[in-house]
């Protein structure tokens, strides 16, 4: 059974959803980085998102292309991502690690290359932002030679032929759209429709987490309630981050207090 | 499932965030429906006709080539309203925009060429333009940026990223995501996801059309070889189209070697070899072994993108189109000729694919036509051009 499998039936006997937060590999630096996840996963995080730091993040509004850039101001490179993943899967080797990143960083690497390493490294997951159902069927084949499950994007537009097709090549869990636009706490998930929850059931999709726009507990209850299996925050979290740079131990009692926070609004 | 191939071997593709799906199969779908079209196709022509000036003369070169066994002309999309090849295009983007009922549109811009010709449009069809320009550009290009505004479109600095062309692709792929519904992403060149690869070749190609018919009425025979500068490579796949199933005639792509091929400052994708993802489409890119995108250079901004449209790569790697790299010196050299040997000033980008035709010229040991598309005047380039060259006289 996999680890994403292994946490949603741990919290389906306990009658929570899952809370997921996301940051930014290597952002600020390396050390505070992986400071920053052991703060995560000590507030309570089901499962981990973490990004490589990638020059033209399309689909990221400002705050997490401000965590590419201090990264990449500090020349964070893919493989000191792959250094740090490494230590969080040593000291946690339960917890379930998604990655979620741009596709020119996978094709520089060698796709074959590029989903070793991150097996290697202990991830469980890739989502690649930039690569739609219609470009995924040469990345799933990779993903599945090596034992990683590659996460499909569900949006809020999406067609029911779309929703087809996730049903029967998503693993892991589904990325649930919160709504339209780019990553960013500035403006609030939509919660999804009856209609769509629906339809995703139907298909029999991974189970849906839904992510872009969640900052709030009442927004993670809510989700829940809609019928997703859990929430996703990333610019909510990364936004901690920023906040604190100056003063890193705050950083990370902040980041605590907002996982634990989040994870007690997924009691069902 | 898309009803045109959206690749050109492996080049190309829609490597773009699931959101933006729908609106490119959307895009595609208008774009199909208007090609069969009729009352579409006849408003397109009138506006090139009427609005834009088209067709452009064919001029041959009186001075500037001193092998009498060559021939040079220069199609002259300089002299296209608002002074460059990029009318064509952003006319029948607008018409599909309004096809699809929606009412803004988005675009980017680097030195503000696309930008102007995309208010302009948007000005003549009552669309809403915002256009996105790196906070650099916008300081650099100051005259286009008071053109835009003139003709009311929005011009929204970037200070994201670079500050440049490539951040402010980003930022409207980033707008677009957001607001599908009523927006058209108004894409400049002929690179980016599909369709917006094939839509800007079909909207450009009457220019290699034109091409085909004067010199057959000049010269009854087609040209040995077409040359256009390539950035995106709109204007160079333009003239290229109507061609390509033409073995006779050289396919001539020149990118810019900006400080040379050997140093870092340059915006030469395809000869850099390296290939890659950025904005969408899979091609010749410029970036670190990584996989970051790297800042291009180029004296002429027109010129100054990392990447290269996906067809041009699929053209280089069959062996159907040579692509050759011109430096700034070579570029500023050939504006200068041209100038004093034909009274042109032609754009700086332009000034890339005469420099490569001049020396082509050169080495010709039977008789040849070349034809460079004269894509831009240098009008922009003027106050650039002067700060380069001084007060000297050349």
């Amino acid at each position: 059974m996999s680890r994403y499998e292994t946490m949603f039936e741990r919290l389906g006997q306990k009658n929570e959803g899952a809370f997921v937060p996301f940051v930014m590999l290597g952002d600020p630096d390396k050390q505070t980085s992986l400071h920053i996840i052991e703060a995560l996963i000590a507030g309570g995080a089901d499962a981990l998102e973490l990004g490589i730091p990638y020059s033209d993040p399309i689909a990221d509004g400002p705050t997490i292309q401000k965590a590419s850039i201090r990264a990449l101001g500090n020349k964070i490179r893919p493989a000191d991502c792959f250094d740090i993943l490494r230590q969080v899967r040593a000291s946690h080797p339960d917890i379930p690690i998604g990655l979620l990143l741009y596709s020119n960083l996978v094709l520089a690497a060698g796709l074959d290359g590029f989903y070793a390493k991150a097996a290697e490294a202990g991830v469980d997951s890739i989502l690649i932002a930039d690569v739609p159902l219609r470009e995924a069927d040469r990345f799933i084949a990779v993903a599945q030679q090596h034992g990683i499950q590659q996460i499909l994007i569900a949006p809020p537009n999406a067609s029911e032929d779309t929703l087809k097709q996730i049903g029967e090549k998503s693993r892991g869990y589904t990325y649930l759209l919160g709504r339209a636009g780019v990553t960013g706490a500035e403006t609030a998930a939509t919660m999804p429709a009856t209609e769509l929850v629906e339809q995703l059931t139907k298909y029999q999709v991974a189970p849906p987490l839904l992510g872009f726009g969640i900052s709030t507990p009442e927004q993670v209850a809510n989700a829940i309630a809609a019928g997703a299996a859990g929430a996703i925050s990333g610019s909510a979290t990364v936004n901690i981050v920023e906040k604190y740079l100056d003063d890193v131990p705050a950083m990370l009692n902040a980041l605590t207090e907002f996982v634990r926070g989040m994870k007690a609004a997924t009691a069902k | 499932m898309n009803h045109l191939d959206s690749k050109f071997g492996d080049y190309g593709g829609m490597y773009v965030p699931e959101l933006l799906i729908p609106a490119l199969d959307q895009l595609e779908q208008a774009f199909l429906d208007a090609q069969q079209d009729e009352a579409f196709k006849q408003e397109f022509m009138s506006l090139l006709t009427d609005y834009a000036g088209r067709p452009t003369a064919m001029t041959k070169c009186r001075n500037i080539v001193s092998n009498p066994l060559v021939k040079l002309y220069l199609k002259r999309e300089d002299l296209l309203h608002g002074g460059a090849h990029k009318t064509n295009q952003v006319l029948g983007q607008a018409l599909l925009t309004k096809r699809m009922g929606k009412t803004e549109v988005i675009a980017e811009t680097g030195a503000g060429q696309h930008g102007v010709a995309t208010a302009l449009a948007c000005a003549l069809m009552g669309l809403k333009a915002r256009i996105y320009m790196g906070a650099k550009d916008v300081e650099r290009q100051a005259p286009n940026v008071f053109r835009m505004r003139l003709m009311g479109a929005e011009v929204i600095p970037v200070n994201s990223g670079s500050g440049t062309l490539k951040d402010a692709v980003n930022e409207a792929m980033r707008d677009w995501s957001a607001n599908y519904d009523k927006a058209h992403y108004l894409l400049g060149t002929a690179a980016g996801p599909h369709p917006f690869p094939t839509i800007v070749r079909e909207y450009h190609r009457m220019i290699g059309e034109e091409t085909r018919a004067q010199i057959m009425q000049k010269e009854g025979r087609l040209p040995d070889a077409v040359v256009a500068c390539v950035g995106g490579g709109s204007n160079a796949i333009g003239m290229f189209a109507d061609f390509i199933d033409e073995p006779s005639v050289r396919l001539v792509g020149v990118e810019p070697a900006g400080k040379g091929l050997h140093t870092h400052e340059h915006g030469a994708a395809i000869s850099t070899g390296s290939k890659g993802i950025l904005h969408g489409a899979y091609s010749y890119i410029m970036q670190d072994s990584d996989g970051q995108i790297e800042e291009s250079y180029s004296v002429s901004a027109g010129l100054d993108y990392p990447a290269v449209g996906p067809q041009h790569a699929y053209l280089h790697d069959i062996g159907r189109a040579e692509y050759v790299a011109a430096t700034d010196q070579e570029a500023l050299n050939a504006l200068q000729l041209l100038a004093r040997k034909e009274g042109i000033i032609c754009a700086l980008e332009t000034a890339h694919a005469l420099a490569h035709a001049l020396n082509m010229a050169d080495e010709a040991e039977k008789e040849t036509i070349i034809v460079v598309n004269l894509s831009g005047r240098g009008d922009k380039d003027l106050a650039h051009v002067h700060n380069i060259l001084g007060d000297q006289q050349p």
